[in-house]
């Protein structure tokens, strides 16, 4: 049994929507899309991500939050039921920086499912995949069957509580 | 001479590293802070823009990644002759327990300072700093 994308869906839009000011708001990541073993993101620009004032380049921590979310996103969809996967460890090269004022977009995919660990690769890229700006590889947790089950009922229910029943 | 190239000889001078922090608008928003505990900890303060799960509610790995890089940065800068804001190469991350809805702390370590590389490890914790959250190293380009 593979976990139901509708329900990634679910869990993705209340991370990311229901929670005014959290990190992802703060930064500006949505998911653009979701597949079977790997999720799109994007990152608009925005003057508050920036760590250097003098080139308006976007800070590398910020790039490390995009591509954390991306593969862990992309883990979760490689699950059999909606749960978390907590990182294990991530590393990101930063192959160029990221052009000012144009958005950044990520894709992550899962390259290895094994019974306890969900292997996952990440770029960023201003619109040609080809020239990525930064590359990730991380590694996540694939907890026992029933961890999460509570997690994913609390998750399910707030999303209908928020989004109405018919979301 | 450049803004921040002013701001960071007047702090290494002064020793008051909050303009720099303001200047720096991804520091402003993870509102990282000079911890009073010893030079080279950093403090990042629970803030609620920081969340990344609200069920728990639990860090963002990514926002903890973020402040352990940043305190990399300004480590840097306090610590050496880096006037610039150096450039991250690569940055890798082991999450070793949950970051929880608290102070979490930041420690550095220059392993090597080379011509144009820097090598900087930084452990990160909360409550007990022998009970690390994350464990980072990280290599930066200076110029």
């Amino acid at each position: 049994m593979a976990v139901d994308l509708e329900e990634i869906r679910k869990m993705c839009e209340l991370l990311m929507v229901a929670n005014q000011g959290d990190h992802f708001h703060a930064l500006g990541i949505k998911v653009t899309d979701i597949q079977r073993n790997s999720i799109a993101m994007e990152l608009g620009y925005s003057d508050d991500i920036v760590g250097n004032p003098e080139t308006g380049v976007i800070h590398g921590g910020v790039i490390t939050a995009l591509l954390d979310s991306c593969c862990g996103f992309s883990a979760s969809t490689a699950l059999d039921e909606l749960a978390l996967t907590p990182t294990i460890d991530l590393r990101i090269d930063h192959l160029g920086p990221a052009e000012p004022h144009k958005p950044v977009y990520a894709v992550g995919e899962v390259y290895r499912v094994t019974r306890s660990v969900i292997f996952t690769r990440a770029i960023a890229h201003q619109g040609d995949v080809s020239r990525p700006i930064a590359q990730a590889v991380g590694n996540f947790s694939r907890m026992e069957k029933g961890t999460f089950t509570d997690f994913r009922h609390t998750m399910l229910t707030a999303y209908d509580q928020i989004f109405g029943e018919d979301a | 001479m450049s803004t921040i190239a002013q701001l960071v000889e007047n702090a290494q001078k002064n020793g008051d590293w909050s303009p720099c922090i303001e200047a720096i608008p991804y520091a402003r928003l993870l509102g990282i802070q000079l911890s009073e505990i010893e030079a080279g900890v950093f403090c990042l303060p629970p803030k609620k823009s920081n969340i990344g799960n609200p069920t728990l509610p639990a860090l963002h790995g990514g926002a903890l990644g973020g402040f352990m890089e940043m305190s990399a940065i300004f480590h840097l800068m306090m610590s050496m002759e880096v006037h610039k804001v150096p450039k991250v190469v690569d940055f890798s991350i082991d999450y070793l327990r949950p970051g929880h809805f608290k102070n979490t702390y930041a420690r550095c370590e220059i392993v090597r300072f080379g011509r144009k590389l820097v090598n900087v490890g930084v452990d990160s914790w909360q409550d007990d700093s022998q009970k690390l959250v994350a464990r980072a190293r990280a290599q930066f380009l200076i110029d």
